[in-house]
């Protein structure tokens, strides 16, 4: 960013605004490295960082994590008005929907596939218009999508955008606002408080190995007033029994991931008969169904799929006429992660109000595993079923070995011990791990006053702040699926991310750290927009 | 934009008010009705103002038949269809003379353009543009204030 003299600063933008200064290290006191003495403490003084040889960098605002939610949470704010030299994105990705494009990819759903999410929940247009099917709509020159968000959900399924559509709206969006101009490649590493207020953010940048005269230290710190973090899911974990197999067998191939890269088992099922094991009822089970169908029809297959579930859903569920989700065949059907209502009706007003185990009630209550209805499954499943080729079953896996080649599952029925053998199993649960293994958020609920909410993630209040850790003047912000939990449940989510970040933005401009966005503002932004034209 | 009760009742009298009150000034001359230009006014404005009363009413009924649908959502189509009941009752009072204020004489073919055009003119609003000023309106379940 600046070549690296006598201790000195220097301003990186020149519009009167507050903005970027790097603070100059000397090559007298080389090194870079975290001390002790800095692990040990949980507010650091500038004179701290600078003894470790660490050089500061000035900036109002930082993000951390660089993917869907810190791009949508930089866009508010651009549009708010913040200029691009306020706001520095701390990632080790290389653009914002790589982690997720890499996911959906791995999980069935190409760019061409349709993903599972609202026409108007589009991160690249705050908005939400036009929505996805009128982009569709026009561009394609077909009534089709309208006719399906017209009809949707009773006469057709729900309208879903192919994600090739908003990889695209997101390119675009991210050169309107300047995004990478933004973007400082590395890895954070942890978060502590400023004395006096704000926050130190310590980066290793990528050439830390090999330091550089442009980064020519292991560490740097970034001193800012605020703090955004959106990392993402903290891991990924197996089911106990499928990390014990991988663990004592040492075998990755007999037992995958449905999120991690599995192309393998398709490439067999092609060159001869396999039977194919699948864990889990979710989207993402279903998606993973859909390839093992497909192929089966387009290619002439002949796999067997039996797919188990460890709650079976046999039809209509919950406690009373007014909260009862369809499923059937396994399933809970549902048209998104949550109600739609989560994302703005009455669910979003009752959850705001909710606190600790009522909260945690409420969770479980609208939660569980869910996938869609959509049409096309249905009658794949019916065939499979008909034909004999897809079988489903209930239990759970007690022990799996590995048996002339093939995984052997001992599933416990309700009507007793079955052994299953498959040539492949693939897990579709997605099974979230801790929020400790996350070694940013694990210093923050060490260090920084973190705490749990009823879920054990990120405890955040209905602005989207992380509870118990402000600093003087200076706020962390959180959001993402670290956060659930919290008043608003679908974080996890495009529309739950502009939701955190409008609430975010709100905040800030409450703070006095940007205007708030207001109906002529909005309009005025949305012509931008609409035009192409920088915010 | 999924509905909270409060939020319904606030986006249908805004939207009447403003899209409706532009629509009814727009298309009011061009309508088959009786009378001078200002008891048209007249006329077409006091169905739009029933619409608006009316319509409180029929929002706690789409509230309470919400309850009963799992994502307490309200799909894009039941916002266009509910105008089949709510035209027919303001036409079924109309014709009974139990609106107040109502001078001239509307006719079926003037009714159904006028109440049809505001409908849709609302509809389309609700579905989309309204979002532009109003960023944070369908995070509220539609309320305004």
């Amino acid at each position: 960013m600046a070549t690296y003299g006598p201790s000195e600063r220097t301003s990186l933008a020149g519009d009167g605004h507050e903005q970027v200064t790097v603070t100059r290290r000397s090559p007298a006191t080389a090194g870079g490295q975290l001390t002790e003495e800095l692990l040990e403490t949980d507010s650091w003084t500038e004179a701290m960082v600078r003894e470790a040889g660490i050089p500061i960098v000035k900036v109002p605002f930082v993000s951390i994590g660089g993917g869907i939610g810190a791009f949508v949470t930089v866009d508010y704010l651009r549009i708010a008005g913040v200029a691009p030299d306020r706001m520095r994105v701390l990632s080790n990705l290389d653009f914002p929907w790589q982690t997720y494009e890499y996911l959906t990819r791995v999980s069935q759903i190409p760019r061409g596939e349709r993903i599972r999410s609202d026409s108007a929940s589009r991160p690249d247009n705050i908005w939400g218009f036009p929505s996805y099917a009128l982009a569709e709509a026009v561009r394609d020159r077909t009534l089709r999508p309208l006719w399906q968000v017209l009809v949707e959900p009773i006469w057709d399924d729900y309208y879903t955008p192919k994600a090739g559509q908003v990889f695209a709206g997101l390119e675009r969006e991210a050169k309107r606002i300047g995004y990478q101009q933004m973007v400082v490649q590395g890895q954070v590493r942890m978060v502590r408080r400023c004395r006096g207020g704000g926050y130190f953010t310590i980066l290793t940048p990528p050439s830390a190995d090999a330091p550089t005269q442009d980064a020519p230290t292991q560490r740097v710190a970034y001193q800012s007033q605020f703090v955004h973090l959106a990392v993402g899911y903290p891991g990924l974990r197996f089911l106990p029994e499928l990390q014990e197999f991988r663990t004592k067998q040492q075998d990755f191939y007999h037992v995958v991931s449905a999120y991690e890269d599995h192309e393998h088992v398709y490439e067999f099922a092609r060159a001869k008969p396999a039977v194919i094991m699948l864990r889990g009822g979710g989207i993402v089970s279903s998606r993973i169904l859909q390839r093992l169908m497909d192929d089966r029809e387009n290619l002439g297959l002949s796999t067997d799929i039996v797919h188990l579930f460890r709650t079976y859903i046999s039809g209509a569920h919950g406690p009373n006429a007014w909260s009862r989700r369809k499923g059937g065949d396994g399933f809970a059907y549902q048209g998104f992660n949550y109600p739609k209502s989560v994302w703005g009706g009455q669910l979003k007003a009752r959850m705001r109000k909710l606190e600790g185990d009522q909260r945690a009630a409420a969770y479980k209550l609208m939660g569980g595993t869910n996938t869609p209805r959509r049409r096309s499954w249905q009658a794949q499943m019916r065939t499979g079923r008909e034909n004999g080729w897809y079988r489903t079953m209930s239990g759970t896996v007690d022990q799996m070995m590995l048996r002339d080649g093939k995984v052997v599952s001992q599933v416990k029925t309700p009507q007793g011990i079955v052994d299953v053998s498959a040539d492949f199993v693939i897990d579709c649960t997605g099974l979230e791990a801790d929020i400790a293994e996350h070694r940013v958020l694990a210093d923050l609920l060490e260090h920084c006053g973190a705490g749990r909410n009823p879920l054990g993630r990120l405890d955040v209040e209905r602005t989207f702040e992380l509870r118990g850790s402000a600093s003087g003047a200076g706020v962390i912000y959180a959001s993402g699926a670290t956060t659930l939990g919290g008043y608003f449940p679908g974080v996890d989510t495009f529309l739950g991310l502009q939701i955190a970040a409008q609430e975010i933005t709100d905040d800030l401009a409450r703070r006095g750290f940007c205007p708030r966005i207001g109906p002529l503002r909005s309009t005025r932004q949305w012509l931008r927009w609409a035009s192409g034209r920088e915010p | 934009m999924v509905p909270t009760l409060n939020g319904r009742i606030q986006t249908r009298v805004f939207l009447l008010a403003v899209i409706g009150g532009l629509v009814t000034a727009v298309i009011t001359p061009a309508l088959p009705l009786s009378g001078s230009l200002a008891d048209r006014y007249r006329d077409t404005y006091i169905i739009l103002a029933t619409v608006a009363v009316l319509g409180i009413g029929w929002e706690f009924l789409y509230h309470l038949l919400m309850q009963w649908r799992w994502e307490k959502d309200w799909p894009t189509l039941f916002g266009l269809v509910t105008l089949v009941p709510e035209g027919l009752l303001v036409w079924l009072l109309l014709q009974a003379g139990a609106i107040p204020g109502i001078v001239g004489t509307v006719s079926a073919p003037a009714f159904c353009i006028d109440f049809l055009a505001v409908w849709l003119a609302v509809w389309l609003v609700a579905n989309g543009p309204m979002r532009v000023p109003f960023i944070r309106w369908r995070f509220r379940g539609g309320r305004l204030v």
